[in-house]
């Protein structure tokens, strides 16, 4: 997709989420003390409420739980279609994250696909997508 | 003392339509003085106000008006009012207007809902559109860079699992808008007059899948309003009343990604707890369907049929229509009758239970209805009974 996707605010909790990509790392919001994790960011555990919370990058392996082949314009720079899809991320119990599968036909994706995680860069942000690891 | 009870005493509504002209505190009014004088009431009587979301400076069309505007209007003083951005879900407006009413601390209660979205469309320098596109926060900022702007991405993903998992059909998602349009033809308020076809349906153009066009609500101008009156109040008031004996809206996770199910599973589970009546008891469904998906998760959330049953509990659509065991959105739902944004469930329950449904009227003596509203992480859902 070449389309511009949408410009986040930056802040405290998302910034290593959004810009972990410069460094190729999908970070996560993790609790150092009873290791679970936390997203959408914020500064308490959500599972004990602690406050020793930081970002920990993660393999950024995953698999598709569910998607949407999207044939709508939203936006007049669009190009379609293309796959939002959730996934649930290998090693960050709970999380999901929905973002786009990329570099493989739409009708290629399915539930349960291995994906990984590709960065694309605009303006700053990183953001996550992911392709599928058999390619 | 005996438990204080909350009653819909009074419905209304205004013209509903695309592209309005008339302003959206005249559509308002117009459903207020329709909902105060059904109840047998005057606005000196009413001395509390609820809405949802209330009024959104940074997205006028999808809620144009504010207590303020209608306190002020009205000339009403009040007692206790609320815009409920963050309850439960719409309906949720509704279920804080009978708690208000049953603790006292209101008698007669506006219910308003307020939806401006094709006009505003129409009418971006007057009201402007939500920007999606730049300093993107809170819970956008998880969606919308990858293209999902429109709640019709996020809730396709929970029908494509159905699908996947539990082997939904199209065919049987398509008995939603079918019944719908049948409905809404008999409605002289709603927007869609037409019958829709099965093949109409497969011929239309896909949104995201498995949604096509038919599958999603279109933007409506409209007001929608309920009065909900305190049960030692009841004399004040002229309609049959219709109690609202239950509540819920349960919230697992609040993030349309982050939650396993759709907040309607929790919240149909609950409502039975709140209770005496199980859903056999219940004679009609009003079920949210801003896109058609969304009726499943109801069904299968209040125990209607089992996780997995629901696209196989409306196939062919004839338990869901206005002659079957379990008339479903008698009045259109919002495929049908227009984007009305949760009351019109509220609303249309009261007409079946009141026996005024006139052409949409179901069969037998009603006595139980099911409204319900919210997709994703919210959820409200409200036990509806004549006693």
């Amino acid at each position: 997709m070449t389309w511009q996707r949408s410009r986040i605010r930056l802040d405290r909790d998302n910034r290593a989420f959004w810009t972990g990509g410069q460094e190729d790392k999908l970070n996560i919001m993790h609790c150092d003390d009873c290791g679970g994790f936390i997203h959408p960011p914020r500064p308490f555990c959500r599972h004990c409420q602690s406050e020793n919370v930081a970002p920990k990058a993660v393999s950024g392996k995953g698999v598709v739980d569910t998607y949407t082949i999207n044939h709508q314009k939203w936006a007049p720079d669009m190009d379609v279609p293309f796959v939002i899809a959730r996934v649930k991320l290998d090693d960050a119990p709970g999380v999901y994250l929905t973002t786009n599968i990329v570099n493989c036909a739409v009708e290629d994706v399915d539930m349960d696909d291995e994906v990984q995680v590709v960065f694309e860069e605009q303006d700053g942000i990183w953001y996550p997508l992911f392709e599928k690891v058999d390619g | 003392m005996a438990q204080r009870e909350a009653y819909i005493t009074g419905i209304g509504m205004s013209e509903v339509g695309v592209r309005l002209t008339r302003s959206p505190l005249g559509l308002t009014m117009d459903a207020i003085k329709e909902a105060v004088a059904d109840a047998g009431l005057t606005l000196d009587q009413i001395d509390g106000v609820s809405t949802y979301p209330g009024k959104m400076q940074i997205f006028m069309g999808f809620s144009p008006i504010g207590v303020d505007e209608v306190i002020e209007s009205c000339g009403l003083k009040t007692r206790w009012h609320t815009g409920a951005a963050e309850s439960t879900a719409q309906l949720g407006a509704i279920a804080d207007a009978a708690a208000a009413v049953r603790s006292g601390l209101a008698r007669h209660v506006i219910c308003f809902r307020t939806v401006y979205e094709a006009a505003a469309l129409a009418r971006p320098e007057e009201f402007p559109p939500l920007e999606r596109r730049k300093d993107v926060s809170g819970g956008s900022q998880w969606v919308s860079p990858f293209g999902a702007f429109s709640a019709a991405c996020w809730t396709a993903q929970f029908a494509m699992r159905h699908m996947k998992r539990y082997g939904m059909t199209r065919e049987q998602l398509a008995q939603v808008a079918i019944n719908d349009h049948r409905n809404a033809a008999l409605n002289p308020r709603a927007i869609v007059k037409e019958p829709l076809t099965m093949e109409k349906y497969m011929d239309a153009r896909m949104i995201t899948t498995p949604f096509c066009l038919y599958d999603c609500d279109r933007f409506t101008d409209a007001s929608t309003v309920v009065i909900v009156s305190a049960g030692d109040a009841l004399d004040e008031v002229t309609a049959t009343p219709i109690r609202i004996a239950a509540s819920a809206g349960s919230c697992e996770r609040y993030s349309w990604d982050q939650a396993e199910w759709a907040a309607a599973y929790p919240t149909g589970r609950d409502l039975w707890k709140n209770t005496d009546y199980t859903a056999k008891d219940v004679d009609t469904i009003q079920f949210y369907d801003g896109f058609a998906f969304q009726p499943i998760t109801w069904l299968e959330g209040l125990g209607l049929c089992e996780v997995g049953e629901g696209g196989r509990f409306i196939e062919g659509g004839t338990r869901i229509a206005l002659d079957g065991e379990l008339p479903m959105n008698t009045g259109g739902g919002q495929l049908g009758w227009g984007r009305l944004h949760g009351f019109g469930y509220a609303y249309e329950s009261v007409v079946q239970l009141r026996g005024a449904g006139g052409a949409r009227q179901i069969k037998g003596d009603p006595k139980v209805a099911v409204a319900t509203s919210g997709g994703g992480p919210m959820a409200a859902a409200l036990l509806l009974t004549r006693d």
